[in-house]
């Protein structure tokens, strides 16, 4: 109660420093803010339940302490019928509130129907990075989310299909809806509106391993012409540029082709990150760390170094290859 | 041991050699004893849990921080939660249900003597088998040490594919041996409390920590069964080719998390319970007035035994299920707030027009109250299933559980140290230590767990070994970390009273706080028999009876 005191006004302190957090109190699409409006309720209820008990308990210590050289024991109290009746059926009553605000908060998150005009993405978890797939729209990406703004009037909410390759993960932006698992051989799914354009952060929320930390998640929400645009650019294959073609030879004769997919070349691994449109991503290693030239060069060297733990192995490149093979991605727009 | 006689009693033995004192404590049968031995045995586990702590609250000081690698930490996380449910509370709950329920009913020892020493030995096994884990755990493979699967070992990362070596072995084998000596002391205190009490005590006259202990009991048998059932068939799976939780091979890893929780949420209330039973006795005798509603104390707790069998899926909010489960397992778990508030408001009525004496287990008992209270009505929030979909394993949830674990059950539990360290050690401990420990313990649990709970709130996850600046979670965190050092300081003022005074504290007598159950009938510390002749009861407070002849209970 104390900490929901502190919250308010960290809240409030962020609001008024218009440096907005990604938390839940934030929400900009559907699924949250029913979270918020039944959480708001809770918390006012419970807050109650706290100010009376504490009251009474304060009062009972205060008032009832042995006053100094008082050594007779007090009239001895057994219980009282009525009074335990009351405080019996009285939390049954506010139970019973509770309960049906929180089931009509349930059943419109997990029962709204998918409308038609609703994009589809498979998000797939992996050790420790963020597959998505349009399969509507023949596009696949990773670990930044783009979707189109949903106007309230004309919705295009976004329905995710959530499945796991490994280990359980769990996929959770605040601002946009609570967090839902990824749980392999156990297909679930949760769905988003955002009714704002931005950029919302989440994170990996169900251990997953090592590097479990650095599983960061980013959601692009985008005007709709915006998004169309991307996907008809995601949809292209890979730019071929002679000038890299040693840094091409590099990538293509070792190792990376067998996890690595870069569209129109022999690369079609599966187990890491599509490659084919890297440098439309801001971040690399799922989010670890922002994409740019030394970045990307020390993240090819040794991947330890950004995230020890992470499943790409360093190759032992000669500092000229990695040279040319940084090269080579970064003309992968 | 070779000796030149053979000791035929304690009172003609005057000075023991040092070999002969641990072949006592080895091979004693006595449940003063054994409880002994699991109290102390869990307060060392306690220290080694503590210091895992600190070292992930070091890590987790300032964003980015490069104290420890993500693999010590994620072994960090994983050992502290399994040592401190497994190999600190219920073994020093049981050394306290040990140690006091025969002497409350006026019994001469624990039914079954024999399975009590067995069940702990084999109990401290588990725990050093675990912990060998930092020697054994590479196998052959070369990889990892100490399990780092978290204390729920999730599958499919207990699987071989994602665990190698022999780490996740040790976690199992450990968790498995020490819960064979968990239901052995549960049938042994059901058995105790159902055949052994003493001549006119009924169920009804019964102490309500007696009651309470039965009610633990009973419920650690139903709740330790499925997991030591997982426990096998993870050890198939890893073994012998079975598939129950491998998913690259068809098995469910959701399954696991129902036998896991089936057993976890009433492992809450088998720790939570004893806790209740020590402010339940602490409460009336400080306050100087019995229990307020004694039968209906009684009722809530065995509900409460029930309830906790029906609510294990709110720790699955999260998975998928569908939304009728979902709003099944909200309102179970939102009942469950029912009996529990009406065990706060009978404390508080025994607390009102009382004459309370503020002892420091008594200030325990009262920081308990208020602390309790928070953790339950935080627990109101978790079991909202959309509110929990947001505050589900963040750090609301571990401000939350430690709120109830730390808050409430190990202010009990020191509320219960003082209480009875006179009867245990016939002496009394230093009472400035012992608030000094109070109030710098008090200061550390709400710098560290009142402060958790935001950066949960603003959507930081448990179980990360760093996070990224900017979030809002950075001052929280530094906060946080600085509560631990108090809460340091005050264990270890704690464990140093305990210590000073069992070899030097003044001499407490019988029954030093006036009270009213059996226990304060005989010496400090009561001798092997416990009772010359067993008492015989006519009501709930036998010494009150005796102490005031002209007003019987």
């Amino acid at each position: 109660m104390l900490a929901s005191l502190l919250l308010s006004a960290s809240v409030g302190v962020g609001a008024q420093t218009n440096t907005p957090l990604p938390h839940m109190f934030d929400p900009r699409s559907t699924p949250a803010d029913g979270i918020y409006r039944i959480s708001r309720f809770v918390l006012s209820i419970t807050g109650i339940i706290f100010v009376v008990v504490v009251f009474l308990l304060a009062y009972a210590t205060v008032k009832f302490r042995q006053r100094a050289g008082d050594e007779d024991e007090p009239p001895q109290v057994y219980g009282s019928n009525q009074v335990e009746l009351a405080w019996t059926v009285l939390p049954v009553l506010v139970v019973l509130i509770l309960f049906l605000a929180t089931a009509r908060v349930i059943h419109s998150i997990q029962r709204t129907a998918k409308p038609a005009g609703a994009i589809e993405v498979v998000a797939i978890g992996h050790q420790f990075w963020w597959e998505f797939r349009y399969p509507a729209l023949g596009v696949v990406t990773a670990n930044e989310l783009h979707v189109p703004v949903s106007d309230p009037s004309h919705p295009t909410p976004t329905f995710i299909t959530l499945l796991s390759a490994d280990t359980d993960h769990s996929f959770w932006v605040p601002q946009l809806a609570g967090k839902t698992d990824l749980i392999p051989n156990h297909p679930n799914s949760t769905w988003i509106d955002p009714h704002e354009v931005g950029l919302y952060l989440g994170q990996c929320a169900q251990y997953c391993g090592t590097q479990h930390a650095k599983m960061l998640l980013r959601v692009d929400v985008e005007p709709r012409e915006a998004f169309d645009r991307w996907v008809q650019d995601e949809k292209k294959p890979a730019q071929v540029t002679d000038a890299v073609s040693a840094g091409r030879r590099v990538f293509e004769t070792t190792a990376c082709v067998n996890c690595h997919t870069i569209t129109g070349t022999v690369a079609d691994g599966r187990f890491g990150p599509d490659l084919t449109h890297l440098m439309s991503r801001a971040t690399i290693a799922s989010g670890a760390a922002t994409n740019t030239h030394a970045n990307l060069r020390s993240w090819i060297k040794n991947p330890d170094d950004l995230k020890p733990g992470s499943l790409m192995p360093a190759m032992q490149l000669s500092d000229k290859d990695i040279d040319a093979l940084t090269a080579y991605l970064e003309t992968l727009r | 041991m070779a000796s030149e006689s053979i000791a035929i009693g304690r009172l003609d033995a005057p000075a023991r050699q040092i070999g002969e004192i641990l072949h006592d404590w080895v091979t004693t049968v006595d449940h003063k004893k054994l409880g002994l031995l699991y109290i102390m045995y869990a307060i060392l586990f306690l220290v080694i849990g503590g210091i895992e702590a600190t070292i992930m609250r070091i890590q987790l000081i300032v964003p980015h921080n490069n104290f420890v690698s993500p693999q010590v930490f994620n072994e960090m996380f994983t050992m502290h939660g399994t040592t401190m449910i497994f190999f600190v509370a219920m073994p020093i709950v049981f050394g306290f249900g040990n140690y006091f329920v025969p002497l409350m009913i006026g019994a001469r020892d624990m039914a079954f003597p024999r399975l009590n020493a067995f069940s702990f030995w084999i109990s401290a096994f588990g725990g050093l088998l675990l912990y060998f884990s930092f020697v054994g755990g590479n196998g052959l493979y070369g990889a990892g040490n100490a399990p780092d699967v978290g204390w729920f070992a999730y599958a499919p990362l207990t699987a071989k594919a994602f665990s190698l070596g022999h780490s996740t072995d040790f976690w199992t084998l450990g968790l498995l041996v020490s819960g064979i000596g968990s239901i052995g002391t549960a049938t042994n205190l059901i058995a105790t409390v159902l055949c052994l009490r003493c001549p006119g005590m009924t169920l009804g006259k019964m102490p309500l920590f007696a009651w309470m202990n039965l009610v633990m009991a009973g419920l650690v048998l139903l709740a330790v069964s499925p997991l030591t059932a997982a426990q096998v068939m993870l050890s198939l799976d890893r073994y012998l080719g079975a598939h129950f939780f491998d998913t690259q091979a068809g098995g469910s890893a959701v399954l696991w998390m129902h036998f896991f929780w089936i057993f976890g949420h009433p492992e809450v209330y088998v720790l939570v319970i004893p806790a209740f039973a020590f402010v339940s006795e602490i409460i009336p005798v400080f306050s100087r007035k019995p229990i307020f509603g004694y039968p209906i104390m009684v009722g809530a707790t065995v509900s409460i035994g029930f309830l906790s069998f029906l609510v294990w899926a709110h720790h699955m909010f999260t998975v998928g299920m569908n939304s009728y489960a979902n709003s099944f397992f909200a309102i179970s778990t939102m009942l469950v707030g029912v009996p529990t508030g009406i065990k706060i408001f009978n404390w508080i009525a025994t607390m009102w027009g009382g004459k309370i004496r503020f002892g420091t287990p008594m200030l325990f008992c009262i920081a308990f109250l208020l602390q309790f209270l928070i953790a339950g009505l935080t627990g109101i929030m978790l079991s909202v299933a959309p509110f929990d979909w947001q505050l589900g394993n963040s750090y609301f949830v571990v401000a939350h559980f430690h709120y109830v674990i730390v808050g409430g059950i190990l202010f009990g539990l020191f509320g219960a140290f003082y209480y009875w360290f006179p009867k245990m050690s016939g002496r009394m401990y230093n009472d400035a230590l012992s608030k000094w420990h109070f109030w710098l313990f008090l200061i550390g649990f709400h710098l560290t767990f009142d402060f958790m709970h935001i950066p949960g709130l603003l959507g930081m996850p448990r179980r990360i070994y760093t996070y990224e600046p900017g979030r809002g979670w950075d001052v929280w965190n530094l906060i946080v970390t600085i509560g631990v050092f108090f809460q340091g300081a005050g264990i270890l003022i704690f464990v140093g009273n305990l210590l000073w005074s069992s070899l030097k504290g003044k001499f407490a007598g019988n029954d030093p706080w006036d009270a009213w159950t059996l226990e304060w009938s005989t010496a400090s510390p009561p001798p092997e028999y416990n009772f010359a002749t067993l008492p015989t009861v006519n009501s709930r407070r036998p010494l009150w009876d005796i102490k005031h002849p002209e007003d019987p209970d």
